[in-house]
């Protein structure tokens, strides 16, 4: 019960996207077409998941252990940089598929600070979250974000056949679009 | 000067050096910085306690553990000319719509609510950052609220507090903090007002 | 290119927000107010010109397959400076600029100009370009941050301008979406004008 409230508040209510803010780049960026969406959706999965094990596990055995919890920014975003690395280089040997699929997705997740920041909001001490539920958190949250890109791609190709004014076009429109997708997920809000 | 060669030593060496200096800086930072934020909690927390008790000349902290979640609450027992005016109560709630909540409660001798001021909150900004003194007088109707003869619950749910529009999870997880300080109040009354000497 | 030019490019032209669409995430997450949009870019100014003097100075003696790691590492010491140094002396902007101060780290605006201009040019254009872009983006959140507590508050850096509750959309999510799609299109049309 616990881990399917915390997943549908992180999917529809503190949407990562829509309602902080995080992982906008990539929204913006690769959400032109469905396909790609959803290989973006799938690398941030990955990622965010593994991430949030190996963050969580330092932060608490690591930095709070020897009180140097002020390297918090700077190891997290070491160990996602070379988490992204290793990935790139493991799914290239094991399996080339899988690869093929994420792998022009995998340099890009760095600079995602959807990744950096639902790290660090998993061992916020105001959650108290234990190694599942943080895992548990993080997925949500790679849900959260697959589901709005992938509706925003959706609605994007269709935008571009519709006759936008000249100044609205691109950019713009995107994020006026955005913004009434925030809006219908604001209706999410009484959810849990 | 021509770029130093990607040869193993090399970068083993290049990330060594620059990962000491910039753990060597910050750690250096961080001491210089280490007091400033003390104080600035430390003056946060005085800030809250004048604004929910009367005028006082000492403090005394004491703390119990509520009947309902695990984290001990902080009582601020204000004396003044050494007769106890007011305990000021540092309360919390996990009811918020993102995170925990933390507000100080002022009660008078009888449990009556002196004042409530919001201490922290991550709550979403327009709705629920109501509950902060500065942005709407919303929390300025718990000042002489007197929960044993009023209810401390939002009218939606019954109760005799007004909630917050479009901000309910907010309102109701508030009134869940200042009805835990109070419960602990009233729990450990005799305790308080032995140790403030009556 | 003339220092004045690179300096004022990320105003208008260049702006990190309205055209490169950089750091947008900061740009939404903290512009409920103007005082919070300014409080923001000058945090990412101080990080974009203290890790590009940084980066120009030792980019000759970093090996180039290691430069990415060692200039994240810059970058992220810099931001913890500021993290430290904002909850010692400004506790309450500290507070409502919350996770997006170590996010800093993670700007794209940052990274790229350490590695597109810091790591090529000189000390001295690199603090102009530094200066330049981190005010263009303050430029642009505070620009941001002041439609959204206009329209949405009625208030501009907390002084009241007219009675009334204003729109709360655009104090909410929603309003952080579309005022920025308008000012970007806005935008467009003054570069077109300046063109």
């Amino acid at each position: 019960m616990e881990y399917i409230v915390i997943i549908i508040g992180a999917v529809f209510v503190n949407n990562i996207v829509l309602a902080q803010f995080l992982g906008i780049c990539p929204y913006l960026g690769v959400s032109a077409k469905v396909s790609t969406s959803v290989g973006m959706s799938g690398a941030v999965m990955f990622v965010m998941t593994l991430a949030t094990i190996v963050t969580f596990l330092i932060y608490n055995y690591i930095l709070i252990p020897f009180d140097i919890t002020y390297l918090q920014t700077i190891s997290y975003i070491l160990v996602v940089a070379s988490l992204v690395q290793m990935v790139e280089i493991i799914l290239k040997k094991v399996s080339p598929a899988l690869y093929q699929a994420l792998g022009i997705f995998l340099p890009l997740i760095v600079t995602n600070c959807a990744i950096l920041g639902v790290t660090i909001l998993a061992v916020r001490e105001d959650y108290g979250f234990h190694l599942l539920e943080a895992v548990v958190f993080a997925i949500g949250n790679a849900l959260g974000f697959a589901l709005t890109i992938v509706l925003f791609a959706g609605i994007r190709e269709h935008l571009d056949l519709m006759d936008v004014p000249k100044g609205m076009r691109g950019a713009p429109a995107a994020l006026v679009v955005a913004g009434i997708l925030a809006l219908a997920f604001m209706g999410f809000a009484n959810l849990v | 000067m021509a770029k130093k060669e990607s040869t193993f030593l090399n970068m083993v060496l290049t990330l060594v050096i620059v990962a000491a200096a910039a753990s060597f800086t910050l750690a250096t930072v961080y001491n210089l910085t280490k007091e400033p934020i003390e104080r600035a909690r430390e003056a946060a927390r005085q800030a809250a306690i004048s604004m929910v008790l009367p005028e006082f000349d000492e403090l005394q902290t004491l703390s119990f553990i509520p009947a309902t979640g695990s984290e001990p609450l902080e009582f601020n027992l204000g004396f003044k000319n050494n007769e106890l005016v007011g305990v000021a109560v540092a309360t919390y709630t996990s009811m918020g719509y993102s995170g925990v909540i933390r507000a100080m409660v002022g009660f008078d001798l009888d449990g009556r609510i002196i004042d409530v001021v919001h201490l922290s909150h991550t709550e979403t900004p327009g709705l629920g950052d109501k509950i902060e003194k500065g942005k709407s007088d919303w929390s300025d109707q718990f000042a002489g609220f007197d929960p044993s003869a009023s209810v401390l619950r939002v009218r939606n749910d019954g109760g005799d507090v007004d909630g917050i529009t479009a901000a309910t999870i907010t309102a109701r997880a508030y009134c869940d903090a200042i009805d835990r300080a109070w419960q602990t109040f009233m729990a450990n009354r005799e305790t308080v007002l032995k140790e403030g000497g009556e | 290119m003339g220092q004045l030019q690179n300096f004022s490019k990320g105003f208008i032209r260049e702006n990190p927000v309205f055209v490169l669409l950089l750091g947008l995430c900061p740009a939404l997450g903290v512009t409920t107010s103007a005082f919070n949009g300014l409080g923001m870019g000058l945090a990412t100014t101080f990080v974009l010109v203290s890790s590009n003097i940084v980066v120009s100075l030792i980019k000759n003696y970093i090996p180039s397959k290691v430069r990415i790691p060692s200039f994240i590492v810059v970058i992220a010491s810099f931001v913890t400076i500021v993290d430290l140094v904002m909850e010692a002396y400004m506790p309450a902007l500290f507070d409502s600029l919350g996770l997006f101060i170590p996010l800093i780290v993670v700007n794209c605006l940052v990274m790229g100009r350490a590695e597109a201009f810091a790591s090529k040019n000189n000390t001295f254009s690199a603090i102009v370009d530094g200066l330049g872009m981190g005010l263009g983006f303050a430029f642009a959140l505070t620009l941001l941050g002041g439609l959204r507590e206009i329209l949405g508050a009625g208030e501009f850096f907390g002084l009241s301008l007219f009675a009334g509750d204003g729109m709360l959309v655009f104090v909410l999510a929603p309003g952080a979406f579309i005022g920025l799609g308008y000012l970007v299109a806005l935008n467009n049309i003054v570069k077109k004008k300046l063109d």
